[in-house]
Order: structure tokens, then sequence, then C-alpha cells
């Protein structure tokens, strides 16, 4: 419910684009097609001037290439490339075909630019028609350098964010627009279209969907084991951190900070460093299995299965996810622990609660209350927790060799393998694609009705 | 009638404090083990991956030696250059984009600041290498994929999205009291001076906390590394070549070495961490969790 509260502008301010458009002066749609000449006319020239230049610099851009790529867009390129005998230097030479890749990436960095522009082009449109107002009431229009004051006071946003926001989008954005249409194409090494390819609807996502192919069936296996994997990795680590953290903070306990010494310790060594020790602790002729055969616990040849059995395997991740993650959880929840009121328990001690009754009635419930953005964040966190399972077991056991995906590979480490080691790119983007439904769809209605959501701005 | 209650009660408690000791240790040498044993096995003077016996038989430097001497497969400190370098970089442009950023969220009220968080949330929710592939197109479609210029991919990489991890350090910006910008603003400070004089100043923690998170980066990921470097191995980083030692062709002469690298990568870490755990906590806690 709380999804579609109208909009309320908390922002009004006269100079918008439609009041520009009714009631502008000539001038000032003018600079509509010729940005910033409303400025120029009326005391901000140089501001006018980087308006104009940045149309002119667009414009150029599109003639040169822009429009090109854009025309290239929903064809993708068609034009192979080819041996060509060059006589004169009886050699072969290689024509320049086309490649969809590429094509494709320029294609969404121009509807980006074209999205970016019009974004300018509304800005220089308010800012002209607000200049063409204060001019003509006879009011201050901010010269050049008052401009560039006011980006160290009232505009301070936009000096600290433009910076951050750039690299998001170059970085961030525009890959992901790329990778998710690469999901409506055939870009695979299937049928050999890793040149050329062309958009093919939703054809993808029928073949993950059909449960009679091994795709299929594998992305429903898959899909299990992540929320399996992301339910116990989440609740195990949150419920024995907990419990380490009481028992550690209990009145009893001596050299509190020795203990939480011991644990913390781990977690000052690199998380892929602890890993690769595990695997190779782990394999059959590891350190593990070499103490057990010394202490004579299991027969002198023999080794335990811990990534070669798929039942063992799944639960050798767990317990090492337990291993991992249990000091950072012990490191965060110690503060919000000590922050329960006491008079709660002394209540319940006079009651007569054990201290099982107390864990479960007044601990957990409050922690759960305080902690859930937290938890929702490590839940989202382990469905996308590539470095464990790909540095531990790497997926393995493979137990169907049809299928791309190993027992223990999440979604991720399959969208991994798909991309980079098979080169199946489109089928790599559906997945990745449907990881984010998953995780939209139940993250965001959470966090929209939890309370830290809602009361964020009654700090 | 009193004093056998009292004296049961009392050994009950013992009885209880006992057995919460010995659980404890023995969770301690659980969680101290594999540690204990990666630093023993630098140590290790017997080579090779599979060893029968627990402890090393013999004790010596030459793995550390090794390590820094034997350049002719593996460089171990041109990597170790190349990492310290990337990760300065990467750190100081994340920590500005982070502070700059969790600033403008927590203090100025702004149209596009709604928007930008819902975004920011989004997009957290995609698989974060979903786009390498992408991204390495793109770095390759602005010549940055080939030479020395790997390193400032890298860095790009590092600290591209680095704006969008703005939680935890606006978490702590909301705890600063408003009234201390208002008094500034009174004062005639411009928003800028505040954050610059008012807001850092009173923000160690969790300036340190991003510094250290941001620092750390580079050293501990290596898929980006991976892909981006491919095969240019004079570009690699530290985790990709403490992984290579353990493939297959390098395992049993470079296992002991790798023991050696993970040690010495982790003391330094270890040390920043021990150092900064308090402001870690602080971090986390008035940042993440928040009721």
């Amino acid at each position: 419910m709380g999804l579609f509260k109208k909009k309320v502008n908390d922002f009004p301010t006269p100079y918008t684009v439609s009041a520009a458009i009714k009631e502008g002066g000539f001038e000032t749609k003018l600079s509509m097609i010729i940005m910033g000449l409303g400025n120029i006319m009326h005391k901000q020239a140089a501001k006018g001037i980087i308006f104009l230049a940045t149309e002119v610099l667009y414009l150029l851009f599109m003639v040169k290439s822009g429009f090109h790529c854009l025309a290239m867009l929903p064809s993708l390129g068609s034009i192979e490339q080819e041996e060509v005998w060059n006589e004169a230097l009886q050699i072969y030479e290689y024509t320049q075909g086309d490649n969809s890749v590429l094509i494709l990436l320029y294609g969404v960095a121009t509807i980006l630019l074209t999205v970016l522009m019009f974004w300018i082009w509304r800005g220089t449109t308010k800012s002209a028609y607000k200049a063409e107002c204060l001019d003509k009431a006879g009011k201050h229009v901010n010269t050049f350098k008052e401009d560039l004051k006011s980006l160290l006071h009232e505009n301070v946003h936009r000096l600290l964010m433009t910076p951050a926001l750039t690299f998001i989008f170059g970085l961030t954005v525009l890959p992901l627009i790329f990778m998710i249409c690469m999901a409506f194409t055939n870009y695979s090494k299937i049928g050999n279209h890793l040149v050329l390819f062309d958009w093919v609807g939703l054809d993808n996502f029928k073949a993950l969907f059909d449960s009679s192919s091994i795709l299929g069936s594998t992305f429903w296996s898959v899909l299990v084991w992540t929320l399996v994997w992301a339910f116990f990795a989440t609740f195990t680590n949150y419920i024995f951190g907990m419990i380490l953290a009481i028992v550690i903070n209990r009145k009893d306990t001596k050299c509190k900070s020795f203990w939480r010494f011991c644990f913390v310790l781990s977690c000052a060594v690199p998380s892929f460093v602890s890993l690769l020790i595990m695997r190779t602790m782990l394999q059959p002729n590891g350190a593990v299995n070499v103490l057990l055969r010394n202490l004579g616990w299991i027969g002198a040849d023999s080794a335990l299965p811990f990534f070669t059995d798929p039942l063992w395997a799944k639960v050798t991740v767990i317990v090492i996810n337990i291993w991992v993650g249990v000091p950072y959880t012990l490191l965060q929840l110690t503060g919000v622990l000590q922050n329960i009121p006491g008079d709660l328990y002394e209540a319940a001690r006079v009651d007569g609660a054990n201290a099982v009754q107390i864990f479960f009635k007044i601990t957990l419930p409050y922690m759960l209350f305080v902690t859930t953005p937290y938890l929702i964040a490590t839940f989202t966190g382990n469905v996308n927790n590539f470095n464990i399972i790909y540095l531990l077991s790497g997926g393995d056991p493979v137990t169907d060799l049809a299928s791309t995906a190993g027992s223990t590979d999440l979604l991720v480490t399959w969208l991994y393998k798909l991309t980079i080691d098979k080169q199946y790119y489109n089928v790599g983007a559906v997945i990745g694609i449907l990881t984010f439904i998953i995780l939209a769809v139940g993250a965001l209605l959470t966090y929209r009705n939890s309370k830290s959501y809602k009361d964020e701005e009654g700090f | 009638m009193a004093a056998p209650k009292q004296r049961s009660v009392k050994r009950t408690k013992m009885i209880n404090n006992t057995i919460v000791h010995v659980v404890l240790a023995i969770l301690a040498v659980i969680w101290v083990f594999p540690i204990a044993w990666v630093v023993l096995t630098s140590f290790r003077a017997e080579k090779g991956s599979y060893v029968s016996t627990f402890l090393p038989q013999g004790y010596t430097l030459a793995n550390y030696v090794k390590l820094f001497t034997d350049t002719t497969i593996l460089n171990f400190p041109k990597m170790f250059g190349n990492t310290l370098f990337i990760a300065i970089c990467s750190c100081i442009l994340s920590t500005f984009y982070v502070l700059a950023v969790s600033y403008c969220l927590s203090r100025l009220r702004f149209k596009f600041r709604k928007p930008y968080m819902n975004m920011a949330m989004v997009l957290g929710l995609f698989p974060g290498f979903m786009s390498m592939v992408a991204v390495y197109f793109i770095l390759k479609a602005l010549g940055l994929s080939e030479g020395g210029l790997i390193r400032l991919a890298l860095i790009l990489c590092y600290s591209g999205g680095a704006g969008l991890g703005f939680q935890i350090a606006k978490g702590f910006f909301d705890t600063i009291p408003l009234a201390i910008d208002e008094a500034a603003l009174i004062d005639g400070c411009t928003r800028w001076q505040i954050f610059q004089k008012i807001t850092l100043p009173l923000s160690k923690p969790i300036i340190v906390y991003t510094v250290l998170t941001a620092f750390i980066g580079p050293w501990v990921d290596f898929i980006f590394a991976k892909v981006i470097c491919r095969a240019n191995a004079d570009y690699y980083t530290v985790a990709i070549g403490l992984w290579r030692m353990l493939e297959k062709e390098y395992i049993d002469n470079w296992y002991t070495c790798f023991a050696a690298g993970a040690v010495l990568i982790s003391i330094p870490i270890a040390i920043l961490f021990m150092f900064l755990q308090r402001y870690y906590v602080d971090g986390m806690s008035s940042g993440a969790v928040k009721g």
C-alpha cells in the first residue's frame, strides 16, 4: 500500500518546463532549440555559452557516430567478417565485419547519453526561463561567479554527487542495461553467435522455464538450493552468533576480551585467504583428513568426502560459512544486545523464566525487531554470495554431466560459469535478471514495510 | 534449610560456568585452528601440498625468501606493488565518493534524493558481477584493457560503485545533531564548509571504517581482477597470485609459499583490523542496525 503513495512535490518552484513553454518569452522558447540563448540574452553569457557548447558537442557526436549507432541497434549488424585475397600483397586480408557486441554497447551508450542530454535540456530551459523572469521583474540575476559560489552552498549536492554519479552511470548502470539487453539476444556459443547475434525476444526466458530441457531442470534445482543456502547461511550465522555473543557477555564469563579476540582473529584474515585455506584443509589428503587418520578415527586410506559427495558438500559449505560469518555477526550483535533494556530480563526472572525461555521470548523477538534491515541485507548478500561457493567447492561435485551446474552452485556461480567459462552470455544475463527479480520482490516489500525505512526522517 | 539450597545453587552455577568455559574453549580452538595451521605451514620445510603429518617436520624461512626472490613464474613482489598502488588510489576515490554522497543524502534535501536512494537499493539487488563482462567491454572500448592502463581500469572498477554504498556512513551522519549545522549556518558557514570543517572532523570512526573497507577491497577481490587482467600476468594482484599458487600446475612447488603469502597479506590487514576494531563496530552498529 505504501508503494503507491501519491507523489508529493516537496520542492515547488515556479520555473518549470511546462511554465516555460506556456509563458516564456520568444528568447526562452528559442533557447529550447538553441540552448543557452536565453541565458546569454539575460546577463548570463558564460552559463549560456557552456549550454550552447554542450549542445554543439552532442550534435557533433550524434552526426559523427551517434545516429549510426542507433540505426544499427535494431539489426545488431549483419556483415560477416570475410577473407579477401589481396593480389598485390599476396596475402589474405580480413574485411571489417560487424561486431554485434560493440554495436549493442555503443547503441545503449548513445541512448543513455541522449537521456542525459534531454535532462540537461530541461535544465537549460528552466534556467533560461528563470533568467528571463528575474530580468524582466528587475531582480538580480546571478552572475557566473555567483553560480559557481552556489555550488559550495545551496547547490553543494550537485558538486558532491556528480563525480560519484558519473562513475555509477558509467560503470554500473550502463553495463547493467547492456547485460539486460543481452538477455533478449542469442549472444552465445551455441550456434556460434559470438560475433554476430540478433534479438530473439523472450526465447531465452522460455528455454529456462521449460522444465523438460536440461537448462530448465538445472535452473530449478539451482534456484531451490540457492534459497535453501541463503536461508541456512543467514539464520545459522545469526542465531549462532547471537548465542555466542550472549554467552560471552554473560556476567559470570571470565576473560571476555580474550574469547572475543579468539573469534575476531579469523575476521582479520581476508576471507578469500581463509576460504582457500579451508578448501585445502578439507581435500581428501588435506590436513583434516590427515589429522583424523592419525587419530585413528577413520581408516588409513579413507577420507571424508567433504567436497565429493553432494550432500556432504552442501553441509560443508554451510558449516564453513558459519566459521567465516559468525565473528562478524558477533561483532555486530554485541552492541545491539547490550541495548536490550535490563528490566525486561529482571521481570522475566521474577516470573521464573529460565534461560531458554528468556532467549526465545525476549532476546530473539527484540533482536529480530531491531535488526530486520540487517537480516534482509544479509539474506540478499548470501543469495549473491559468490566468493564462498566459488572458492570453496567451485560448485562441485558435478552429479549430472549434461548440466552446466554442480550441486553446490548458486545462481551467481552458475551465472559466472555460464558467462565466463561457457560463454552462454544470453542465458547468464537471464539468470542475473531472475536473481534480481526474486530478490527485489522479497526485499523491496520488506524494506518498504520495515520500521527504519518508514521512520527514515524521524531520526 | 536455607544453607543446603544456597550451596546447591552455587554448585549448579559453578557447573554451568565450567561447561560454558569448556565449550568456549573448544569453539575458540576451532576458530583459531585454521589460522594456526596456515602459519605453521608457512614455516614448513618439506614441500608439496599433501602431507602425512599434521605438524611440520622441520621449520624454515625459505618459503618467505622464495616468495620474494623467485620471480620467474609468479612475480609476487610485483603483484604486491600493483595491489598496493590500486588499493591506495581506489581507497582515496571511494572514500571521497562515499563520504560526499552520504553527507548529501543525510544533510541536504534535494529533488533527486529519494530517487537516488531507491536507485541504489535496486542496483544493490543485482548480482554484483553480472555486469562484469559489460564493464570489461566498456573498458576495452575506452582502451584501458591493455598494458599499464589495466591498473587504471581496476581502480575504476573498485571505486565505480562506491557511491552506492552510502548506507552505513549516512546512518552515522544522521546521528550528528542537526543543531550543529544550523548554528554554523547562522554563523555564515557555507554547506561546503560545514561538510569540511564540522561533519568530517566529527565522523572519525566512519571515515576510518570507509577507508578501511575501501582499502581492503582490492586485496581480497579476485573476480574483477581476473576478468580484467586476463592473461596479463604483469598486472596481477595479490589475490590472483595466491589463487594461482593453488592451481594444479603450481601447487606442488608453491603450496608452502601460498601459506607464506597468505600470512604476509593477512598481517597488515589484521593489524589494521585489530587497531580499528572499535571504529569498525561503531560504524556498523550505528549505521547498519537502526531500530
